[in-house]
Parts: structure tokens; C-alpha cells; sequence
């Protein structure tokens, strides 16, 4: 061990293929789940919208979702579903909720009431309205829960690996080399998983920025 | 009191026939209305006045519908606005609210141009209207017209707010307390735009606020509201000012309501004495309403001042008596009718 220098760039450059397929892998489950996550949730927040008395409700049980260790569930739903990407899955998406009914809830809220009475006054009809008002002024706060739920998911999916060498990402890496004590790997795995996650912030930022010009526009001096 | 109509703009005539709007009672709820009835003619602007919780706002938004009568009907141009299609209805009638509600993720060329876009105008014509609105309310269509509502100050945006209600030439415009988020300044000129406007526009508007005075510039005719929703009186402002129908709307209209008719006077209306020598005394051009001109003699501590016309050439001699006897002859007048 004492021999061993903290990156062993030799076994980085034969393992640029897998290490790529990790990527991939890693990319594609914590978007499988951000994409189902987001689907639901706003579905969730919806029905919240319209009958606020289920609000609470909903809150209540996606917050007590998110108190389940991600460590305990991963195991737990195998003995249901099997060793399956659903096991990993189901957990990911259901600790997105969490994330984004309660801004997706709070984007609409947030659009002032003067600008729907404006809307209804001028003769927008009821789909025009959500469409052409509610939708575009909540997406502030719904790329804020986007932003939020993708890093968290892409943290998330490293957890996975437990459920065995299929699954994980770059969490393979990570939990290889914790059990070989193998820092490169150790390195290799952390250090891509928190690019990822970077790399997925700032791309949401990027989206904002294109969906909302008018929120620019708001700090520019007159 | 009828502006002329036009020709390229549309007016329609109003009317509220016994119109009652009862809530259950509890807090928050909009002031109901008691068998409220008045005529508009087309082409003038009707203000709905009272203090608050006196149902001039729910009276207002049962035009367009935003609120249902629970009887009654209001008439647009003699056709039951209950027997059309809402948002139709809704289209064809320019609405203005005192918080302006622009969208803020729309430029204000797109602002301006909602309506026109919702009924399916062409690009071409949204755009050639917008840039006219635009100037019209006074905003340069090339530096305003790409801007966000947020960029604008809050009379930039009321501005915008009248543009957007005017963009598709509606029959009717109503405005619920439109001016009354500005400071008095900004306020006092959007009031003078808009009737400046509304000389060209003879568009028909209906209009509320809590502020007689503002009710007395800006009225052809004044629907007075009192507590529960009832008409407690309605007239042109003069009318009010000088016989007020009830102790309420005396108190309401104030101590100073004799002041307040002067207002609605300027010296060109007043009759003048030969003057051979003008002196130094004051001077009033025709456009000075009677009561500041009462105001600059009592301050000149004179009694009489000279009326000049428009180029500045005295016409002249103004007394405080004859601008004092200016009411007494039209209250003579009335009473005689």
C-alpha cells in the first residue's frame, strides 16, 4: 500500500471504456427518474393546486418518504421487484417528489393574482390562461425543484451500486474501490459523480435562462 | 356630454337594469350590489363612486362577468351581456385594474398586443397597432416596445395598461381605480393623457375609484354608491356638486363641493368687464378653472384679474363676484328647470 501512488493513471487510461459506460449508465438512471419524478410530481401538485385541503397530505407523505434511508430501501425493494432497474428506480423517483411538488406548488402560487384577474378580464379562456400565463410564470421555481432533484438523484444513483455490479454508475467505482481499497477508483467515482452533478446544476441554469428571459431582464439597470 | 363618435373607433352604449348582487356574508367578500340601475350613452365615461366595500368594483366586473348578477341584467348596446359568449364578451371590452397586472414574461409590445393576438390578427397588423397604441399613450414604440414590464416606473406601466385595453378597439372600457397606485403627480397627468385621449377615442368607459375628486375630473356622468351596494345618487358631476341628493351624498362630496363646481369651470366660461387699464394685476388664461383663478385673486389680494385669450391679448377684467356669481346664476338655473 505504502508504494501505491494516490492515482494510478496507468489503470485510468485502460479503463476509459467502462469508465464511459459508467457515465452513461449513470446518466441514463438518474434521468429515467428525474424525467418520471418530474411527471409525477407535477400531477401531485396539480391535484394540490385545485383542492388545497390535499396539500398537506401530499407534502406530509413526500417528505416521509424522503426520511427512508436510501441505503435500507435499495435492499429492502429487491426482495419486491427483484434485482431490477425498477428497484433502483422506484426509490430515486419517489425522493424526487420531495424536491418538486412543493416548488412546482409554490411556481404557481407565486404568480401574482393581479396578472390572472388581467388574464381572465382581457378574455383568455382557461387553457390560454394556464398555458400562456400560469405555465411560463411558475417556471422560475420549477427549475429551481428541477435543479434540486437532479443533483440530488445524480448523488443518489452512486448509492445504487450496493444492489451489485450492474447497477450504481459511477457508484460501481466507488464501492469497488472501498471494498479493494483502491483509491483511483475511489477517485475516479466521486470526483465524475460531482462533475456529473456540477455539469446537470448548470445546464438547468441554462435552461432558466433560456425560458425566462423577462427574469433577466428584471436587473438590468433602467 | 356625448364626445362626437369617431369614425375607426366603436362605442356601445350601457345600461344596469335593477342589477342585485348578494353575497353570503363573511370577511373577504366583495361589496354587494341592491338594485343598482343607470343608462350610459355611447361615447362618454361614467364613474362609479363610494366609499369602499360599496360595491362599485363587484358593479364593474359584472360588466364583463368576472362576477355574476344574482339578478338584473346590464345591457351592451341593448343586448344582455348574460346571453353572449364569455370570453367573446370579454374581448370586446378593454379592462384596466389599478395593480395593471402586465405579464411580466411578455415584452411590452406583446403586452400590448394580447388581445389582438388572442382574437388572431395577423403579425403585420398586431404590430402596426402596437407601435400606434404605444405612441398614443405616449411611449416610444422603439425604446418601449422590446422592454419587460419590470424595466418600466409605475406610470410607464399604467401607460402600457391602457394600451393593452385599447389594442383591439373594445366597445366599452372599464377601469377599476386605474390611477390610484401612482403617486398624486404622476396621477394628475395620466388623468389629463387619458382625457386627452379620450377626446379622440370617444370610446364608452366606466371607471371606479374612492376619490370624488377624481371622480368630478374624470366623470361625464357619476353614479354615487353607497354602503350595501345602493345608487345613491346619478348625474353629471355639476349636478351632484350643486344638489346633492341626500344628506350622505352632501357629506360625501364634502364642504367644499362649491369650490369643487368651480373646478369644473375655467374663465373662458365667465363673461368679463371692459378694463381700461389692465395695471398689474393678474393674469388668467382661458384653460384656468374657476377655482384657481379665485385661489390666485384671494392670494394676489385683489379683487379682480385679467382674462387673457389663448395668445396672451387681455379680454378683460375678472371679479371675485362675478366668478361667485357664475354659481348662483346656474343655481337659479336649475332651479327654475
Amino acid at each position: 500500500m505504502s508504494g501505491e501512488p494516490l492515482v494510478r493513471w496507468d489503470w485510468l487510461f485502460a479503463h476509459l471504456g467502462p469508465i464511459a459506460d459508467r457515465v452513461g449508465q449513470h446518466i441514463y438512471l438518474a434521468g429515467l427518474a428525474v424525467g418520471i419524478g418530474f411527471a409525477i410530481s407535477f400531477v401531485l401538485a396539480a391535484i394540490s393546486i385545485r383542492r388545497r385541503r390535499l396539500f398537506p397530505a401530499i407534502s406530509v407523505l413526500a417528505t416521509g418518504v424522503y426520511t427512508i434511508p436510501s441505503f435500507a430501501v435499495f435492499p429492502v425493494l429487491v426482495v419486491v421487484t427483484g434485482l431490477s432497474t425498477l428497484s433502483v428506480e422506484i426509490p430515486l423517483v419517489l425522493y424526487t417528489l420531495v424536491l418538486f411538488v412543493p416548488n412546482i406548488v409554490a411556481g404557481f402560487d407565486a404568480v401574482p393574482a393581479d396578472v390572472l384577474e388581467a388574464a381572465d378580464g382581457l378574455g383568455y379562456t382557461s387553457s390560454q390562461r394556464w398555458w400562456q400565463v400560469e405555465l411560463p410564470l411558475a417556471v422560475p421555481l420549477v427549475v429551481a425543484g428541477l435543479r434540486l432533484a437532479t443533483v440530488s438523484t445524480i448523488g443518489l444513483v452512486t448509492v445504487s451500486a450496493i444492489l451489485g455490479d450492474s447497477f450504481g454508475g459511477l457508484g460501481y467505482y466507488i464501492l469497488d474501490g472501498y471494498h479493494r481499497t483502491f483509491t483511483t477508483e475511489i477517485l475516479v467515482g466521486g470526483l465524475l459523480s460531482i462533475a456529473l452533478a456540477a455539469l446537470a446544476d448548470f445546464g438547468c441554469v441554462l435552461l432558466q435562462r433560456l425560458l425566462t428571459p423577462w427574469a433577466a431582464a428584471r436587473n438590468v439597470a433602467r | 356630454m356625448t364626445a362626437p363618435a369617431q369614425a375607426g373607433t366603436r362605442a356601445a352604449s350601457l345600461e344596469f337594469r335593477d342589477v342585485t348582487k348578494r353575497y353570503s356574508a363573511g370577511p373577504g367578500t366583495p361589496g354587494a350590489v341592491n338594485d343598482l340601475s343607470f343608462e350610459v350613452p355611447a361615447g362618454s365615461i361614467c364613474v362609479l363612486v363610494g366609499p369602499s366595500g360599496c360595491g362599485k368594483t363587484t358593479s364593474l366586473k359584472m360588466v364583463n362577468r368576472l362576477i355574476e348578477p344574482s339578478s338584473g341584467q346590464i345591457l351592451l348596446d341593448g343586448v344582455d351581456v348574460q346571453t353572449e359568449d364569455v370570453t367573446a364578451l370579454r374581448r370586446r371590452i378593454g379592462y384596466v385594474i389599478q395593480q395593471v397586472g402586465l405579464f411580466p414574461h411578455l415584452t411590452i409590445g406583446r403586452n400590448v398586443a394580447v388581445v389582438p393576438s388572442l382574437v388572431g390578427w395577423s403579425n403585420q397588423r398586431q404590430r402596426a397597432r402596437t407601435d400606434e397604441l404605444l405612441s398614443m399613450v405616449g411611449l416610444d414604440p422603439d425604446r418601449y416596445g422590446d422592454r419587460y414590464p419590470s424595466q418600466l416606473s409605475g406610470g410607464e406601466r399604467q401607460r402600457v395598461g391602457v394600451a393593452r385595453a385599447l389594442a383591439a378597439d373594445p366597445l366599452l372600457m372599464l377601469m377599476d381605480e386605474p390611477f390610484a397606485a401612482v403617486d398624486p403627480i404622476v396621477r394628475a397627468r395620466l388623468q389629463d393623457e387619458f382625457l386627452r385621449l379620450q377626446r379622440e377615442l370617444a370610446k364608452t368607459i366606466v371607471f371606479v375609484t374612492h376619490d370624488i375628486d377624481e371622480a368630478i375630473k374624470m366623470g361625464d356622468l357619476i353614479v354615487v354608491m353607497t354602503e350595501g351596494g345602493r345608487l345613491a345618487q346619478f348625474g353629471p358631476p355639476d349636478e351632484i356638486l350643486a344638489h346633492p341628493a341626500s344628506p350622505f351624498v352632501a357629506q360625501f362630496v364634502g364642504q367644499d363641493r362649491g369650490l369643487k363646481r368651480l373646478s369644473l369651470r375655467t374663465v373662458a366660461d365667465l363673461g368679463v368687464e371692459p378694463l381700461a387699464q389692465p395695471g398689474d394685476l393678474p393674469v388668467l388664461p382661458p384653460a384656468t378653472t374657476l377655482r384657481d383663478a379665485l385661489s390666485i385673486l384671494l392670494a394676489a389680494d385683489t379683487r379682480g384679474g385679467l382674462a387673457v385669450d389663448e395668445a396672451g391679448r387681455p379680454r378683460g377684467l375678472v371679479t371675485v363676484d362675478a366668478i361667485a356669481s357664475a354659481l348662483a346664476a346656474d343655481l337659479a338655473g336649475a332651479a327654475l328647470t
